[in-house]
């Protein structure tokens, strides 16, 4: 990234520091420092206003936080060792909590919950965590990233392209696509809480009519297998526009010479698309993605509006839960070292990104 | 190209407006929903879901839900707030970044890639990660008032104003414009005796109208629509913006009809402004891309 030319004037260190020094002051106050006092606060136990001195407690909260443990359970035996089994054909297990509350042989599960569990033949297993409603909120975080990144960037792209047509209206159509992106996702939210209702909801509606009756309303936000996709659609929904209108510039950059080219040599559209347009769109495709990568990772208004994180947690988030918790609840230092967890994962998955879609050499 | 359309051409043509048309509806359904909604009565607003009519200016229409909601909550006063909070940062933010884009565009000085790459590594912070520790920033900085010297920020304009004046990406934003500019006139300026300050205000800002305008859309949408920060700072009703103000009208039982009715006087100004400069709207956000 080369933003400042090298002719440069001369020297001005005083005018220099001057005229940017507010906007450097600012910045650094209100980003910088509060960068740090995340991390600072993230190593003690902070809250917003406590009688107490604030302590360093060293890697706790992270643990508090991250901590699982793996637990497998054989069924009972009799004394022959034949699995008993009750009239159902079910085996008895022990309980969970006989491990985890307690148990000297088992320090390391200790106060632990159940967060997974699955059969495995006879056996069960169960995957433990200290904190089981911020690991719903992590893997939904990092679900909704790796899901909405690829499809909001490539319906963008297939907007962009069907808006690049030279047909009549076309600018018209542009500013329809685009509307969504000026109204505030808090707006979008409430309006889409009624269109998702599971009464009278119009989405339901409009699928029943189209279906001729055939769907089966749904109470998209109330049930927990869809409120995280119902709350995804909408938010591609309000986003998309956006980043079309990325895909756009970065099109009308690729010379015409080279489609010219393409047609004398007989390409199909598919070939240009593949051979001259995509090729062209390397450094947007990699802006694109770190920027809805980062805006997916910030999700907050839609679940505050829309569900609050329920239904039973299924759209708990990161940041909703670092509300929750400096905020809410104001434990400053919990909320902290969720988010330092969140910027380690944007910073890894944008560096990810940006390693996945470099330029190779052949 | 060709004057003469070939039936198959023609074809073609009506399937692709066809398929334009299906993706405008989609985008376009909820918002004409809204506007149609906040007109009508409750079990009205409830009984047209099921037909198109949920579409169409149909039926009882009033005012009604629009009166109901200025009893509800003191709109017009979240109304002033964001409008005060908006302007006076995006005036403050064209003012400072500006004048540090310049800066950087055309002054040489000691630690300026430092200070640079700095400003292009805060461009991957998103604001909700540092949220909560600037919350307990905020509440112990001073401030200085008539009364004096206080401390915490909480509950004031100036905590959703100040921690927005600056950022990377609208200075960005200059510089990239700046730096396209004709260096003579500068040089000019300098031999007319003009300081630095005067060949930004008077040589400079005359000429980068299109920046300026694109620096205050982008900034005008992030302020007028932000949601977290001011739901953290404002407890008291009295400096609340419209977006926390909407907390007013999602209780149990939700009103519909005063709910579309609030959502259309927040969202419709913006859509109007945004519908007569539509061009330089679009062209404020494909710029944020081009170099980035």
């Amino acid at each position: 990234m080369k933003l400042i030319p090298n002719r440069s004037l001369q020297n001005h260190p005083f005018a220099g520091w001057t005229m940017a020094g507010p906007a450097i002051f600012l910045i650094t106050l209100f980003l910088i420092v509060p960068f740090i006092l995340a991390f600072t606060f993230s190593f003690t136990n902070q809250r917003l206003i406590s009688p107490n001195p604030t302590e360093f407690v060293g890697m706790r909260n992270f643990e508090q936080l991250l901590g699982v443990g793996t637990l497998v359970l054989q069924p009972e035996v009799d004394a022959a060792g034949a699995v008993v089994r009750g009239a159902d054909g079910s085996a008895n297990y022990p309980r969970v909590r006989e491990f985890t509350r307690n148990n000297a042989d088992y320090p390391q599960l200790d106060g632990k919950r159940e967060w997974l569990s699955w059969d495995w033949g006879d056996s069960k297993v169960y995957v433990l965590a200290s904190d089981v409603v911020f690991m719903k909120a992590l893997t939904n975080t990092v679900l909704f990233v790796l899901f909405v990144a690829p499809i909001q960037a490539g319906l963008a792209l297939f907007l962009a392209v069907l808006i690049n047509q030279k047909l009549k209206g076309i600018n018209f159509f542009r500013a329809i696509y685009f509307m969504p992106v000026v109204v505030s996702i808090v707006v979008v939210s409430l309006l889409w809480r009624f269109i998702y209702s599971g009464q009278s909801g119009l989405l339901n509606n409009i699928l029943g009519f189209v279906s001729f009756g055939a769907f089966k309303p749904v109470d998209w936000l109330g049930n927990p297998a869809t409120a995280l996709w119902s709350i995804l659609a909408m938010s591609v929904w309000q986003g998309v526009g956006f980043h079309m209108v990325i895909w756009l510039s970065g099109l009308q950059t690729i010379p015409a010479t080279l489609y010219e080219a393409a047609d004398i040599e007989g390409a199909t559209s598919w070939q240009k698309f593949r051979y001259v347009t995509w090729p062209g769109l390397r450094n947007t495709a990699v802006l694109i993605l770190i920027v809805i990568t980062m805006q997916a990772f910030s999700l907050f208004a839609q679940i505050d509006v829309m569900t609050g994180g329920g239904p039973v947690d299924s759209t708990q988030t990161m940041v909703f839960q670092a509300v929750e918790r400096g905020y809410a609840q104001q434990n400053i230092a919990g909320g902290s070292a969720i988010s330092v967890i969140l910027f380690v994962l944007v910073l890894v998955i944008s560096l990810t990104q940006r390693y996945l879609t470099r330029e190779r050499k052949r | 190209m060709s004057a003469v359309v070939s039936p198959k051409n023609g074809f073609k043509t009506a399937l692709r407006y066809l398929l334009l048309v299906v993706v405008a509806v989609i985008f376009i359904f909820p918002i004409v929903f809204m506007v149609m909604s906040s007109f009508k009565p409750a079990q009205q607003l409830l009984r047209d879901t099921a037909s198109i009519a949920a579409f169409l200016p149909v039926g009882d229409l009033s005012l009604d839900n629009y009166f109901a909601a200025f009893q509800r909550a003191p709109v017009a006063l979240f109304i002033f707030n964001s409008v005060f909070v908006t302007l006076v940062t995006v005036i403050g933010s064209l003012f400072l970044c500006s004048m540090a884009a310049f800066s950087f565009a055309f002054l040489e000085f000691k630690g300026k890639e430092v200070v640079l790459s700095i400003l292009i590594a805060t461009l991957i912070v998103p604001f909700e990660t540092i949220a909560v520790p600037m919350l307990m920033l905020v509440n112990n900085l001073p401030w200085i008032s008539g009364s004096g010297i206080t401390f915490g920020w909480l509950n004031s304009y100036h905590v959703q104003i100040v921690p927005f004046l600056a950022d990377a990406l609208t200075i960005f934003l200059f510089v990239q414009y700046f730096r396209d500019l004709p260096r003579e006139l500068i040089e000019a300026a300098r031999l007319d005796g003009a300081n630095w300050f005067q060949v930004y205000s008077r040589v400079i800002v005359p000429i980068s109208g299109p920046v300026f305008a694109t620096a205050a859309i982008l900034k005008f949408l992030a302020m007028y629509n932000q949601y977290l920060w001011p739901l953290l700072v404002t407890q008291s009703e009295q400096y609340r913006p419209v977006m926390v103000g909407l907390q007013y009208f999602f209780q149990l039982n939700i009103a519909w009809g005063e709910v579309m009715a609030y959502l259309s006087i927040i969202t419709l100004p913006v859509l109007i402004f945004y519908l007569f400069l539509q061009r330089a709207f679009i062209s404020s956000i494909a710029s944020t891309g081009i170099k980035g």
